[in-house]
């Protein structure tokens, strides 16, 4: 018997999505273990507001660590009260987000704790008492099978994969004051700068509209931002490799083997090719959309539903209607 | 400054990945190598490094077989220094990899060792920060830009929904993504060069791995598409598609 610990990530004090996941795969997997699920949550004085409804996506316990030095991540004070934390338990696994702050974090409470670490997980369940999780590796192309023999295995979660049902827990909260040594400090964030419009990350984005070549440049991106908008809440824009070099989009949007792996609810590929590279970054969406006026583009391969034609015809007549269905409801 | 890069081999992104007899590992006949994509970006940034400070070495290490030498000297014909290669076999456990590189990083006499933030074949993106917590190090992940000043490097990096500026103590561990660091192409004098560079042969110190692969298989085949139709009048039907089929709307 053991139990399994989920670490929930905040920002600006609000609970993400991703950590919801996390809570409900520990709820999942504790039930296997004969156990029970805990949620980590780390933030600033005030954050445990809204820890009791971490209860709804199955959490028993949420221990709720506030502390002014810890509104922002900060890598080694978070690290810190993370392996504090798991130490006073008994965990058989403790659940990551595998987003920017997870996969910075898993792998120093990895080292710390002296158990390995597997990242970007999409499967895990519980055999013979040990965790066996799936994993792509090459960049998707393959999936693996592992066994992890560590107590507690740790594992980071690809974010969009798992549902954030499970059965209730009681979400009972505990808050604590964790020791923060500042001083000890060998790393300090001297700047914080926000991408414009406040605009979600594409590793978290529900919907995503990614632009390619096709798109023949910066100054067209108008019409996937129409696009987008029309789409409503949980949507980000995504670009291709050859985008990002020709330096029309930032390259924290794209999408591949060299940028993220993204893997949403609907992923709108326009004037993308759908090079190994990007497939790569994509595959795993759950449906997929393909704009291209090139009816023998390799992205019509792995795409669910594909229009052929000139993109600046066809988006705007799209947003039109997706504006239109979105209207009625 | 001496900067130190940790690289590995990886297969070419261009390649089609077959899973080879055994089901555990993949096929890699006729699979090119390559050193792994942000693996350049690392060595490009650390040429940088000792090109604008004017002095100090790059030297590249990494964990694996016999075959990683060609990789190594594909640094070198980057322009890195030396090489040293650990002899031995690098698997899923990133922890184990970690502690192979850390016996020999302890004692080694550079202030920044630089990683890529992942590499192109296990893609866990962990051995990095993994390496600077058990040297007890300043680590910054996913750097974009670093400039090196006054005992300190300060780092861009990319986080979800814009960008941070980090300061880490020196010595340091910085994990290198794609930004400024685009790498450069090795000249014919490069390559010459590279070949009587010091590359350095050593048995790595093992642990054993507690991440073992039970099973690779190729992911699930995507159901065939369909078009749905040519040019703007199809956008009706695919918005109805993805409301009533798919669910995604
Ligand atoms: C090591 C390495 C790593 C890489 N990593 C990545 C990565 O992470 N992500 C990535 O995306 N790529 C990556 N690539 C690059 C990849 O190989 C491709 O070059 C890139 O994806 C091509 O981008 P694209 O599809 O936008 O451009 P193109 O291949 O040029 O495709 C443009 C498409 O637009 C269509 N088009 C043109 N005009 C119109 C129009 N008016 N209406 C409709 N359609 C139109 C064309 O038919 C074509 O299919 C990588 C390559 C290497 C070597
Ligand atoms: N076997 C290895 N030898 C040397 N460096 C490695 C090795 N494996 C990983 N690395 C380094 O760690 C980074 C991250 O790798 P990974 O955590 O496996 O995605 C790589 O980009 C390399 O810089």
């Amino acid at each position: 018997m053991a139990d399994v610990l989920a670490f929930v990530e905040q920002r600006d004090g609000a609970i993400r999505g991703a950590g919801r996941e996390a809570v409900a795969l520990a709820a999942t997997l504790a039930a296997s273990f004969g156990g029970s699920a805990k949620a980590l949550l780390l933030g600033g004085v005030g954050v445990s507001g809204d820890a009791g409804s971490l209860g709804a996506n199955g959490a028993a316990q949420v221990e709720v660590g506030e502390h002014d030095d810890l509104s922002d991540y900060h890598p080694e004070a978070y690290a810190a009260a993370t392996v504090d934390r798991i130490r006073a338990g008994d965990y058989a696994a403790v659940i990551f987000s595998a987003t920017t702050q997870g996969k910075d974090l898993g792998p120093r409470v990895a080292a710390l704790l002296d158990v390995p670490l597997a990242s970007d997980v999409i499967d895990a369940t519980v055999e013979d008492g040990a965790l066996s999780i799936v994993r792509p590796i090459y960049a998707g192309k393959a999936f693996a099978r592992v066994s992890m023999d560590a107590k507690p295995a740790l594992v980071s979660i690809r974010p969009n994969v798992f549902q954030t049902e499970a059965a209730a827990g009681p979400g009972s909260v505990q808050v604590f004051e964790p020791q923060v040594d500042a001083a000890s400090w060998k790393t300090r964030v001297v700047e914080r700068k926000a991408a414009g419009g406040g605009s979600l990350d594409v590793a978290e984005a529900t919907v995503i509209v990614s632009g390619g070549r096709g798109m023949k440049g910066p100054e067209n991106w108008g019409l996937l931002e129409d696009l987008q908008q029309a789409m409503g809440a949980g949507t980000a824009l995504g670009a291709s490799r050859a985008v990002v070099d020709a330096g029309w989009r930032p390259h924290g949007e794209q999408v591949g083997q060299t940028g993220k792996t993204v893997a949403p609810t609907l992923y709108v590929a326009v004037g993308i090719s759908g090079a190994i590279q990007h497939l790569a970054g994509m595959r795993t969406s759950k449906t997929i959309v393909a704009i291209n006026k090139d009816p023998e583009a390799p992205i019509f391969n792995v795409a669910d539903y594909g229009i052929v034609g000139d993109l600046f015809e066809v988006l705007p007549r799209l947003t039109e209607e997706v504006k239109d269905l979105k209207a009625k409801g | 400054m001496n900067v130190i890069v940790c690289v590995k081999r990886v297969p070419d992104t261009e390649t089609r990945i077959k899973i080879g007899e055994g089901g555990k590992s993949i096929d890699d006949t006729g699979v090119k190598f390559i050193l792994s994509p942000y693996d350049e970006y690392a060595v490009e940034a650390a040429l940088r490094t000792t090109e604008g400070a004017g002095e100090g070495e790059v030297t590249l290490i990494t964990f694996g077989g016999e075959a990683s030498q060609e990789t190594l000297r594909a640094g070198l014909a980057m322009g890195a220094d030396k090489a040293l290669l650990l002899e031995g076999e690098s698997g899923m456990d990133g922890l184990s990899t970690a502690k192979a590189l850390v016996a020999e990083l302890e004692a080694a006499d550079a202030p920044l060792i630089l990683f890529g933030v992942k590499a192109a074949d296990g893609d866990q993106q962990q051995v990095g920060p993994m390496v600077g917590t058990l040297l007890g190090r300043a680590c910054v992940t996913g750097v974009t830009q670093f400039d090196v000043q006054d005992g300190k490097v300060v780092c861009h990096r990319e986080v979800e929904g814009g960008v941070e500026v980090v300061e880490a103590d020196l010595p340091a561990v910085v994990s290198i993504t794609k930004g400024e660091y685009e790498p450069r192409y090795a000249s014919l004098k490069g390559i010459m060069a590279a070949k009587r560079k010091p590359l350095d042969k050593k048995a790595a110190s093992v642990s054993a791995d507690r991440m073992n692969v039970v099973q690779l298989s190729e992911p699930p085949a995507r159901a065939a598409g369909k078009i749905v139709g040519e040019g703007a009048e199809a956008a009706p039907e695919l918005v109805r598609l993805l409301r009533e089929e798919a669910n995604a709307l």
